[in-house]
């Protein structure tokens, strides 16, 4: 198996350990991951409220690459971040559904000797491991299985909604089977994929604090000891602003919070270093179910 | 908080009606002709967006109302309101509205008005971290997180940057920030071409 | 009787009509350019514009102009076929002039409705005009076919619309044959409780009705039975019914029940759930669907019963029939029957809540649909009429949510008309019963019948409080010390402007009306249209809201669309008026469209006798040719376009007419 992969700006910054657990454990799994050369930022969130157009061009410009990357074959890229991987998909789809988009966002393409047909298909990095890679090969390499986890799957947003093409928008399952498959026991919590709060933990903190806080909460509740993430920003809010919850709602918070890539990592028997997890703020021993 | 016994001197009595002639009736219309917005004249106004919003508890007025108002013309309510700004783009609308209006797709538009009219609240950094990361990609290709909220924080406010210095640091001390920016392989010259040529032409839509 | 005044050897006089239609087209087509071009065109002597070429003085002109200037041919360019051409045809005949003489230009549903640019309206309307013109020159007089009709009428369906047609046109005198696919009749109004909004007893007033159609002389109702096959045209149809293996002897059971008790399924959790009471209970391979199901007979399913899955079985209940009205080796039969009109009361099925995952039913217990409750309040129900919860304990707070599935563009569009009026009287009931604080969660309120608001007006009177909000979500996630164990409804207060978390302890989704499953399938074989959402579609919305594009089969309630009890018996009344307007008039008129063979062209090849779809083309052993029997022929055209020599032609289709009316399109261009 063998995919192009488009790492996005936060998986170099903050999101590091995401790269780093997940191509260690591709690589472990025998997946080929080819980093799109000279990828630029996928436009993102922030920026549709400046100026979609740019936004699309943004993204669509990633897609002409792997394209041409393709050369005449059919790409698969894989787009680990929840937001990368919706931008991505949206200028896709976008294009094809508004003639008005579709000319602008081909025009400027053309004005760099680019050009956009169509021909990417954009995925989430959970969507090739259960339905590439499958539950029974790695059922076969898992050789360090993790039964001391209760997770709280945490897909977030974008990864299901607007567009749903691997998962349920509702009750999600996939990183649930992920979990089950590595020994880990996935709680059944009703929040799976809901708002974290995104940049508004830094723009209008009191709003954003209390979204992350009741995720982080209701896993608490229902029993999970980790929460694993598909998405870097979530795992951001919810690990980086931690404390300040803490201080806010007056409550000892100590709850790991982690990329699944890690926990599979783990449980391929990589070690914690090469899956980043000492560049978390709770350590994942802490194994801190708090009441 | 305690209910306090109204008294007469608080009850503030204000003359509350709208005049056609206040209103601007083509706002509805120059809406729906952003793509994405199309289905806004369909809503039933059934609030399915209210409730399935996680944010709509903080808005001044809940998404509902906002569509029914940008439909009906009351377009400085709408471009002031903090509604607009606290849609996180969680697309929770978009996937439950029972008429398919991309709401997500609606903010995003009306957030782009907003700053068009230069109308958004004051003191709200969104706008700012939006024009901020767009001037990091036009710099490098990619997006700068710690140094675009750095800067974000100096322009709006300081002591914001000060308190969260401690984070930052952390976050730097593990490798998780840098003030050194990432850049894309290749020159920024291709990139810049393409969104020039985006500003170029003339969507309509596009306030640049 | 019509005289033919004029013969086909004539020059063609021709006279063009251009129609108005007020502003319908007028607006669009510029038709007094229209009319000049026509006047233009060769053969035209008459050429006019009229406001409504339809209206008596619009009639009048034509056979004014047929008279004095010696007529011979007329075009009306105006609507569609279907709603006038009938007319104009008659305006011939009644001028002395063969209707066949008659051709219409359709310049409004194909030109001015459906064209923006006026310009491009006229370009396309001289067109059409030419076209009818070239074709008409080309016209032969021919004869109106009669033939007989059948005086049976099949009904399929034997819910409630199946039933008030049978019975109306059984009334009448006419023998009715009533097919039903379940064991019983009685549909989905069996399952209700009450109805609104009177609410006298469903069971009440429709079981009479049941076993008038079970005693009827002129009924034959055949349940657990399907039509496999239709052939044939209007008052002339050929079915194949399948009466289904029930694997009792329909003419023995007396449904006594011996059976079922002594059946060996006696374990509850070996049982299968009951349709009937909509899986709140189970039932055996052997079963009665209700206590009056009709006819009062058992059936054995094949797909639980173990002697028909593995043929081993104690068969306890041959043991216990003392009339040995069980037979194991019981096969489907197939019934061949000839009726001369159909009336199709197929019914609706109810949505599928699991479709909106959000509401949570099929993952709480405590999310029911209204049909389920219709069950749960019911004194023959699985509970004996009370409301009590899948856990035993009964409800204090109950949500109601309307539009389940409805009005949604994700699932259904339309609004399914019933679920409004449902929820109410499943608000009132349970009130009644259970005493709980009821919140009815509504978008709009839609009750506009006799007696409807009225309705509604006592269920606000009864305290139930009415909150205007789609509901987003029912979950078990608590907020609240108050919330924990209870569902929750997530909804805005849309009339205050609020978001609101309302917690309950059971939630009753009003779910809309689909059409049946299998409506496509039933489309091909009836060979009848369906509108957009899947219902089958009337011939006109208005003007022919029982019949069907084709003729001789008509409808009668939810399978035209979303209907409530009244308006269900009133639309099958009329069904049945139809098929008896049909039936009684004892033959119908047919367009004399049949193919004939041109003896010196025909080759005797034989390709065309296999293709015929109604065996009737023969071949002349003598002449060595292909002969068409004209009684046989429905003038589908099959053999025309297989023939390899042009010898097979057709009436009204001539190569001629057809080949003028391709030039007539385009030599004006």
């Amino acid at each position: 198996m063998k995919y192009l992969y488009y790492p996005g700006c936060s998986l170099k910054g903050s999101g590091r350990s995401y790269e780093e657990s997940l191509l260690a454990s591709f690589k472990k799994l025998g997946v080929e991951m080819h980093e799109l050369p000279d990828w630029n930022c996928c436009g993102a969130t922030a920026y549709m409220a400046v100026d979609e157009m740019k936004a699309f061009a943004l993204a669509a410009r990633n897609l002409a690459l792997a394209e041409r990357y393709g050369d005449g074959e059919p790409v698969t890229l894989v787009a680990p971040c929840n937001a990368c991987y919706l931008a991505l998909m949206k200028v896709q789809k976008y294009m094809a559904e508004y003639d008005e988009v579709g000319r602008t966002i081909s025009d400027a393409l053309a004005s760099a000797d680019l050009s956009y047909r169509g021909g990417v298909r954009v995925r989430q990095s959970l969507d090739v491991l259960l339905n590439d890679v499958g539950l029974d090969l790695l059922a076969e390499k898992i050789n360090h299985p993790l039964g001391q986890w209760k997770v709280a799957c945490y897909y977030g947003c974008q990864a299901v909604r607007p567009f749903a093409p691997f998962d349920d928008e509702y009750n999600p399952m996939s990183m649930d089977h992920l979990m089950r498959s590595i020994g880990a026991e996935p709680v059944d919590w009703p929040l799976k994929a809901r708002c974290c709060g995104g940049t508004l933990t830094g723009t209008i903190p009191t709003v954003g604090l209390r979204l992350s806080y009741i995720i982080l909460r209701e896993a608490i509740d229902r029993g999970a000891n980790v929460v694993a993430t598909a998405c870097p920003l979530c795992q951001f809010n919810l690990e980086c602003y931690q404390s300040q919850m803490g201080r806010e709602y007056g409550e000892d918070l100590d709850m790991p919070i982690v990329y699944y890539s890690q926990l599979l990592g783990q449980a391929l028997g990589i070690d914690d270093r090469s899956l980043g997890l000492q560049r978390h703020f709770v350590p994942l021993t802490a194994a801190a179910a708090v009441g | 908080m305690a209910q306090r016994t109204p008294r007469m001197s608080n009850l503030h009595i204000t003359r509350r009606i709208k005049y056609q002639n206040e209103l601007d009736l083509g706002f509805g219309k120059v809406m729906t002709s952003i793509p994405g917005a199309e289905d806004l004249l369909r809503c039933i106004q059934c609030g399915t967006c209210s409730s399935t919003c996680p944010l709509s508890i903080y808005m001044d007025h809940t998404p509902r109302k906002i569509i029914a108002m940008t439909r009906a013309g009351f377009k400085d309510e709408v471009l002031s309101s903090a509604t607009i700004w606290l849609c996180a783009s969680c697309y929770s609308c978009t996937v439950d509205c029972p008429k398919k209006i991309k709401i997500t797709d609606v903010m995003y538009a009306l957030k782009r008005k907003a700053i068009e009219e230069k109308v958004w609240p004051r003191g709200l950094p969104i706008p700012v971290l939006a024009k901020e990361f767009f001037a990091s990609v036009l710099r490098t290709g990619r997006a700068n997180e710690g140094r675009t909220v750095a800067k974000v924080w100096l322009k709006t406010r300081p002591l914001k940057l000060l308190a969260n210095m401690g984070l930052g640091l952390r976050l730097m001390a593990r490798g998780r920030m840098s003030m050194k920016s990432e850049r894309m392989t290749g020159s920024v010259d291709q990139l810049r071409k393409i969104l020039d040529s985006v500003h170029n032409s003339d969507t309509g839509h596009s306030p640049g | 009787m019509i005289m033919h005044r004029k013969s086909p050897e004539d020059q063609p006089r021709i006279g063009v009509y251009v129609c108005h239609c007020g502003v319908n087209i007028a607006a669009k087509v510029d038709v007094e350019h229209v009319r000049d071009f026509a006047a233009s065109l060769p053969g035209v002597v008459v050429s006019r514009d009229y406001k409504f070429a339809c209206s008596d003085p619009g009639q009048e002109l034509i056979q004014k102009d047929i008279r004095e200037h010696d007529l011979n041919r007329i075009v009306v360019a105006s609507c569609s076929p279907q709603l006038h051409e009938r007319t104009f045809r008659r305006t011939c005949a009644d001028a002395g002039l063969s209707p066949f003489f008659f051709q219409m230009a359709n310049i409004r549903e194909h030109v001015s409705w459906v064209t923006v640019d006026p310009g491009a309206a006229t370009t396309k309307a001289r067109a059409l005009v030419a076209a009818a013109v070239r074709r008409v020159a080309r016209a032969e007089a021919l004869a109106l076919r009669q033939v007989p009709v059948r005086p049976e009428v099949l009904v399929v369906g034997g819910g409630i619309a199946g039933i008030h047609s049978a019975l109306t046109l059984a009334n009448a005198g006419k023998k009715v044959f009533l097919v039903e696919r379940e064991p019983t009749i009685g549909g989905h109004m069996a399952q209700l409780d009450k109805t609104f909004p009177t609410m006298d007893c469903s069971a009440c007033i429709l079981t009479p009705k049941m076993s008038d159609v079970k005693n009827h002389p002129n009924i034959t109702m055949w349940t657990y039975s399907e039509v496999d096959e239709v052939s044939g045209f209007t008052g002339n149809f050929k079915v194949k019914v399948r009466r289904k293996a029930r694997y009792i002897k329909e003419e023995l059971c007396v449904g006594c029940g011996d059976c079922v008790d002594a059946c060996v399924m006696k374990k509850e959790k070996v049982q299968v759930p009951d349709e009937f009471n909509v899986g709140l209970s189970k039932r055996k391979a052997v079963y009665m669907p209700f206590p009056q199901a009709t006819p009062a007979c058992m059936v054995i399913d094949p797909k639980q019963c173990l002697q028909l899955m593995k043929g081993k079985c104690a068969q306890t209940c041959v043991d216990a029939c003392e009339r040995a009205a069980v037979d194991f080796d019981q096969t489907d039969e197939i019934v061949e029957i000839d009726v001369g009109a159909i009336v199709m009361a197929t019914g609706f099925r109810p949505f599928d809540a699991k479709r909106i995952p959000e509401y949570g039913y099929g993952r709480f217990d405590h999310v029911y649909t209204t049909l389920e409750v219709e069950r749960l309040v019911n004194a023959s129900g699985p509970t004996g009429g009370e409301v009590v919860l899948r856990d035993g304990t009964v409800p204090k707070t109950v949500g109601v949510i309307h539009c389940v599935g409805s009005r949604d563009r994700r699932h259904n569009a339309y609004c399914s008309k019933v679920c409004c009026m449902a929820a109410l009287k499943m608000a009132h009931l349970v009130k009644e019963r259970t005493g709980a604080e009821v919140f009815d969660f509504y978008v709009d309120m839609r009750t506009p019948s006799k007696g409807y608001e009225e309705f509604y007006d006592q269920v606000l009177s009864e305290g139930v409080q009415f909150i205007r909000g789609r509901v987003a979500e029912v979950t078990d996630w608590a907020m609240t010390p108050e919330e924990e164990g209870k569902l929750v409804i997530r909804v805005e207060d849309t009339l205050i402007g609020v978001a609101r978390r309302v917690p309950v302890d059971m939630v009753i989704l009003a779910v809309g009306l689909e059409p049946q499953v299998d409506t496509a399938e039933m489309q091909r074989r009836f060979n009848i249209s369906c509108s957009q959402e899947g219902f089958f579609l009337e011939r006109h919305p208005k003007l022919a809201p029982v019949s069907t594009f084709t003729d001789g089969i008509f409808l009668a309630g939810a399978c035209q669309g979303p209907k409530d009890i009244p308006e269900v018996v009133a639309q099958a009344g009329a069904a049945a008026a139809e098929a008896l307007a049909l039936v009684d008039r004892g033959h119908v008129d047919i367009e004399p469209n049949t193919a004939w063979i041109e003896e010196e062209a025909c080759s005797g090849c034989k390709t065309c006798i296999p293709l015929c779809p109604f065996n009737a083309i023969t071949r002349d052993e003598e002449k060595a040719i292909a002969v068409v029997n004209d009684a046989m022929c429905k003038g589908c055209g099959t053999c025309v376009a297989a023939c390899p020599s042009g010898a097979a032609q057709q009436n009204m289709f001539t190569d001629e007419q057809i080949y003028e009316e391709i030039e007539g399109v385009l030599a004006y261009v």
